[in-house]
């Protein structure tokens, strides 16, 4: 049923127990990815706003470009092994496939810790340039973007942690195969997030 | 029926005090009578839809109010009646939005024949600069701005050279002409409104905005700051005076162009010497003060604040208020001072006079005092030095029985009551923390451990 | 297949009903104790903003008689005044208390879908409370920036509390944004996932829907505060220039240099408008629902109704810089705001007419929250036409920043959203405590609040007319003003002294009842809606004992037409349904 037909509906002209008809009767499951889907939209307004501030500050005479670190490069594709990973993780864990969905969990969450120690290094490297944030915009608005979606990261870092524990604690199956999909759904929106972030940051 | 009396007593209300209030629009200076039609037309349209729902509601509230063996209608919508409300609707938002547009075009745009006045705001005061001869203002920039250069003046910019400075609250225009204020402040957000030209617009730093309107009647008319800017806010206040031409011509031709600045020489202190020796027979030779004569000292006080009080002596604008006898005295004394020159020539001897302490002959509690000088210090600063950017002289080593003396001048409105004095005029706002004399001395008191 | 529904996962750990009085009442994650947690904070923190309100009005009222705040407190008090009641109060009491506490009641389901991050979720929200409290404790004393927090000022020397204030400020604000983040996508997925069978998104009551669509609002515009907020914590700790130009504060040339202040005004209002619809939409829910049973008669417009909610919603996000007429924004962008705010008048009108539509042919009962209605509506017109003065762009311009704004958005955000709070807890007290709030009490409580509240906010209006700017400490002499208007000064500082005490009776109601009231039992009002069909009252944990209840049919079922009662509850079956005679219809032949 659309949503238009839904909120078309003349709600008192029908009497009944509309049982299945609207079926808007779910599991744990589909509300934690709603959740998890209400969040990034969430996240998604901040660097939206975050981001067309940066393009209209940059739009301005008087702004500087910044030497972008080679080693973004690089952070970029471990970002997306990560992100691999996590998939196989998903997908593994679907399968049953415990001990793979765990290595595949490990390998990811330590490319994701690569991945935030070379953003640290471009971090480094920039300010060994010279580059402050006091400096201007361009430097602060890299260091803010940068930062923020490295602790969008540490943040879901600490859930595969959580699921690590629950997986030796030996919970729930279902729950943990539903954890290990929300993490993949999380990294890939977090991926695409850092490439919008990057190509723009390129670009300007 | 309590009920529905109630509502409409409220309505009663609103309409006798809508046609009865004495506070209505203040009589209009500007050609903005079509922003006062868009309001007046709102508030036809409004007043009808306010009368209209009201009355219905207290005749529903009536009518259908619970009887025993009544029961409600059953009607869950009625698509028909709530198309013919959404038409009605938007026929009444049309009817006071394109009219509305209309005149914002008319506000946006500003017409091609136009003088230009830039409107300057900073914390928290007001000045102008009219364009000169050649019709163009000269380039500024925050980083030139200095205790000379207030207005920022970029000295390689030859359009800048014939700017007329006016580094006053107070502002004059000629009657009948269009003016487009362009709008610049120096720190922080301002508002440049005078309530009887209607139109407002915020100064932002880092920006000019602009503003425009056609004078249509001579006065003297308050220019309030109506952006939030910070403890002083409520004590920006200057003046617009709307003059014929001929008043309007001369008025401008007292204030210097930027190349008149520029070309001030360095004052004469052997000149200023020489004039001095009048002040020194209540200043003392080293500009100490004296108490008995009631003359403060004089030695470490700020060369552009000096310049301006003398100023104000000699033109009135200080010490004619009844009840100010000792500035009385002085006025004739400033008026030996015979010009500019002179004058200049006197606070650069003053200035190069050696600092000497004052003794503490006023006792109070410090501790309260120190309370009390927290509204202070965003102007005189913390360390009681006075900082220029906000007008405001040192008070650290004045007598303090001069201190004490001026701020009750301020708060009994002996001083800064002038209407050409905006300077005193917002002292004599602030001082209104004062409660009483012993928070006057409490005060003092504190300035004296400074 | 076979629903695993989540209101029915009784089998898991924290379902199990709490033991002992800390994890009864403290550590609770029971949404309707999260519920009065919430309120009983939000209630507490809008004392101290009612009392700062006072000593602002003192100020105002006779500047020469009481000294009593310096310009710095004075500035300090409208500051956390204006934030704390729209913040704080508001937005915390209306989504995080009756968010939580009707959400699933009125759905269907036992508790929040995720109750432990539903606990944190106040207590973060209490944690950001008292970050924003213990900023009266420090030296310097807490921002008086304005509740905009507007830089370059907020953060330079001149303006209170820039020591620290500011930076307390702004990190109490991202912790309530993060506490708001957490209840928000409780009470979206709660709304979309949890609902009982048979409450499809049409069958819920509006309270619901104002709620959720207010929850969707804020979940997108709460980030736009947490960007200004963290943007600008950098410009004031690090020395960035996200906002900051170079500038000359106390005869320094600053450091800064390139930020752009009215970058900033954009961002806070891209926030700060939808933030009056995270106000509105929820006390319009309340005041449909209340209209509604108060009336015994279904609400007029039903879908309508629906329609507005979403669509105010949605332009909501395009009306922002109707709060920047005067900014210096480019003066272009006036066409269009204007444009889309009256738009927004549109189906804000159909609302009001719709509930005074719902009164008409009612059986109206006048009980205290059905006055409480009809004082809302009756100040939600008039804050709701001067709306319209500010919205028309050109016709702003005169009146921008003066007291009629103060006047306008007190009554429209002010007065009317307390006056549905008070009517919804006249309403729904019963079910939280089991008896009823003093009927006497609440009549003198509502009269004088109304007519109090009237003399506070109508004179405002007039004296914006006449010019006197708003964020005055004082006026001195001035030429244009009136002189009577320093007496009508002093007469709105003596009404609102008046209203504060008479909250007082309300406090006192609100203690007394709560164990002398007169029991209420189950369903006092009559009403329809599911909250009021719980086995017990108050509910316990879990609300619905051993069965979910299914529901039947829509929220409105109120004097229908052949039905033996003036009321059928959503639970009702159609079979079940008692009837006087044939004209009765709604029963399953009419399943289309």
């Amino acid at each position: 049923m659309s949503f238009l037909e839904k909120i078309t509906a003349r709600p008192w002209e029908h009497a009944g127990e509309m049982d299945g008809v609207h079926g808007e009767y779910k599991t744990l499951q589909s509300a934690s990815r709603t959740g998890l889907m209400m969040f990034l939209a969430v996240i998604s307004s901040m660097f939206l706003l975050f981001m067309i501030t940066y393009y209209t500050r940059s739009q301005f005479p008087d702004w500087e470009m910044l030497d972008d670190p080679r080693i973004l490069w690089a952070n970029t594709g471990v970002l997306i092994l990560a992100s691999i990973a996590l998939q196989m993780a998903s997908n593994a864990s679907k399968q049953a496939m415990i001990s793979r969905m765990r290595n595949m969990l490990i390998i990811g969450g330590l490319l994701t810790l690569v991945f935030v120690a070379g953003q640290w290094v471009a971090w480094e490297q920039l300010v060994a340039a010279g580059y402050y944030a006091a400096e201007n915009p361009a430097n602060a608005f890299f260091y803010l973007f940068t930062g923020l979606h490295a602790l969008h990261l540490v943040g879901g870092l600490f859930f595969v942690l959580v699921l690590g524990y629950r997986l030796k604690q030996k919970d729930n199956e279902q729950k943990v195969q539903q954890g290990v999909s929300l993490c993949a759904t999380y990294w890939h929106y977090l991926l695409l997030v850092w490439l919008a972030l990057f190509t723009l940051l390129l670009r300007t | 029926m309590a009920t529905a009396i109630g509502i409409l007593i409220l309505v009663i209300v609103t309409l006798l005090f809508h046609f009865l209030s004495p506070w209505q629009f203040t009589e209009i200076a500007a050609d903005w009578g079509s922003i006062d039609f868009a309001v007046d037309l709102t508030f036809l349209v409004m007043g009808i839809v306010y009368v209209l729902l009201n009355g219905f509601l207290i005749w529903v509230v009536i009518k259908y109010r619970h009887r025993k063996g009544v029961k409600a209608h059953y009607e869950p919508e009625s698509e028909k009646l709530e198309w013919w409300l959404t038409i009605i609707t938007t026929v009444g938002v049309v009817a006071i939005l394109a009219p509305g547009l209309w005149v914002w075009a008319r506000v946006v745009e500003v017409p091609v024949d136009h003088e230009v006045v830039e409107v300057v705001g900073a914390q928290w005061h007001w000045s102008f600069r009219f364009p000169g001869e050649d019709g163009v203002l000269g380039q500024t920039a925050v980083r030139e701005m200095s205790v000379d250069n207030p207005f920022g003046m970029k000295a390689d910019d030859p359009a800048g050279r014939d700017d007329i400075l006016v580094h006053n609250g107070e502002v004059h225009l000629r009657n009948d002409t269009n003016y487009k204020f362009l709008l610049r402040s120096k720190e922080v957000l301002h508002n440049f409104t005078v309530p009887q030209f209607r139109v407002k617009m915020d100064l932002v730093p880092g920006m000019v905005s602009y503003q425009w309107l056609k004078t249509t009647r001579t006065g003297r008319f308050e220019i309030l700051c109506e952006e939030y800017c910070g403890m002083g806010h409520f004590a920006m206040r200057g003046s617009v005076v709307v003059d014929e031409n001929a008043a309007f011509e001369e008025w401008l031709s007292g204030y210097p162009t930027y190349a008149d600045i520029l070309a001030e020489p360095e004052p004469d202190l052997a000149a200023g010497q020489a004039q001095y020796a009048v002040c020194s027979a209540c200043h003392g030779a080293n500009g100490e003060g004296n108490a008995a004569l009631n003359a403060p000292n004089l030695a470490g006080q700020q060369d552009w604040y000096l310049e301006r009080q003398i100023n104000n002596f000699k033109h009135g604008i200080r010490g004619s208020a009844s009840g100010d006898t000792f500035g009385a005295q002085m006025a004739p004394m400033a008026a030996t001072l015979i010009d500019e020159a002179a004058v200049r020539n006197v606070v650069g001897y003053i200035a190069s006079l050696p600092v000497s302490g004052s003794p503490a002959t006023v006792s109070g509690d410090v501790e309260r005092g120190e309370e009390i000088y927290g509204t202070c210090k965003s102007c005189h600063g913390a360390d009681g030095n006075g900082i220029w950017s906000q007008n405001a002289p040192r008070l650290k080593g004045v007598n303090d029985w001069y201190l004490e003396r001026q701020i009750q001048n301020y708060r009994q409105d002996v001083r800064g009551s002038h209407p050409q004095d905006l300077y005193g005029k917002q002292m004599s706002l602030v001082s209104g923390v004062l409660r009483d004399d012993q928070s006057v001395k409490d005060l003092v008191a504190y300035i004296n451990t400074l | 297949m076979s629903y695993v529904a989540i209101a029915d996962r009784d089998h898991e750990q924290h379902m199990h009903d709490p033991q002992t009085f800390i994890t009864k009442y403290i550590w609770s994650q029971d949404h309707k104790v999260i519920a009065i947690q919430y309120s009983l904070t939000a209630i507490a923190v809008g004392l101290v903003a009612l009392v700062l309100s006072l000593g602002m009005r003192l100020q105002l009222g006779f500047p020469d008689t009481f000294s009593f705040l310096t310009p710095d407190q004075y500035y300090q008090a409208i500051t956390m005044h204006g934030m704390i009641m729209v913040i704080y109060l508001l937005t915390a009491l209306l989504l995080g208390g009756f968010g939580n506490y009707l959400i699933p009641l009125m759905c269907g389901a036992r508790d929040m879908v995720f109750p432990y991050m539903n606990m944190l979720s106040y207590w973060v929200y209490l944690l950001s409370v008292l970050v924003l409290c213990s900023s009266f404790f420090i030296s310097g004393g807490p921002t008086g920036g304005g509740w905009t927090l507007y830089p370059p000022q907020v953060i330079l020397p001149g303006t209170p509390g820039v020591d620290g204030g500011i930076v307390l400020m702004l990190l109490s604000l991202v912790l309530f944004i993060i506490a708001f983040t957490m209840g928000g996508l409780n009470y979206v997925t709660t709304v979309l996932q949890a609902r009982c069978r048979g409450m499809t998104m049409m069958r819920m009551p509006l309270s619901v829907w104002g709620i959720f669509v207010a929850t969707i609002l804020g979940l997108l515009a709460f980030p736009a505060l947490l960007v200004t907020g963290i943007m600008l914590l950098l410009d004031s700790t690090l020395g960035t220039s996200f906002f900051m130009p170079a500038l000359l504060s106390m005869g320094e040339i600053s450091e800064h240099e390139g930020g752009s202040p009215i970058l900033f005004q954009h961002l806070f209002w891209f926030f700060g408008h939808p933030e009056v619809y995270i106000v509105a939409l929820p006390a319009f829910g309340v005041i449909s629902d209340l209209v509604s049973v108060h009336a015994r008669k279904n609400i007029f417009g039903y879908r309508m109704m629906v329609w507005a909610i979403l669509s105010i919603g949605v332009i909501s996000f395009i009306v922002w810089a109707h709060h920047m007429y005067v900014s210096g924004m480019n003066p272009y962008f006036g066409f269009f705001f204007a444009t889309t705010t009256l738009i927004i008048a549109i189906p804000t009108a159909l609302k009001v007419y719709n509930w005074v539509l719902t009164l008409w042919r009612g059986d109206i009962r006048l009980t205290v929250p059905m006055l409480f209605v009809i004082g809302f509506i009756f100040t939600f017109i008039n804050g709701g036409i001067t709306g319209l003065f500010l919205g028309n762009v050109v016709v702003d311009m005169p009146l921008s920043d003066t007291y009629f704004v103060v006047g306008h958005f007190h009554m429209v955000m002010g007065v009317s959203p307390i006056l549905v709070i008070f009517g919804a807890i006249y309403h729904w007290y019963p079910k939280i405590t089991g008896r009823m709030l003093n009927d006497r009490l609440g009549r003198i409580h509502f009269w004088l609040t109304l007519f109090g509240t009237y003399a506070i906010y109508l004179p405002m209006h007039y004296l914006g007319i006449q010019g006197l700017p708003r964020r005055y400490y004082a006026m001195g002499d001035t030429s244009f003003l009136d002189q009577s208007t320093q007496a009508m000064n002093a007469g709105i500082s003596i009404a609102a002294f008046f209203v504060a005490a008479v909250q007082m009776i309300f406090l006192f109601n609100m203690y007394w009842s709560r164990t002398r009231g007169k029991p209420s039992g189950g369903n006092p009002w009559g009403a329809t809606t599911l909250e009021w069909q719980t086995p017990q009252t108050p509910p316990v944990h879990g609300n619905w004992g051993e069965k979910l209840p299914v529901v039947y049919r829509w929220a409105y079922d109120y004097s229908v037409p052949g039905a033996a009662d003036d009321f059928i509850p959503q639970t009702m079956a159609p079979d079940d349904v008692p009837t006087t005679d044939d004209s009765y219809h709604g029963g399953e032949g009419e399943h289309s």
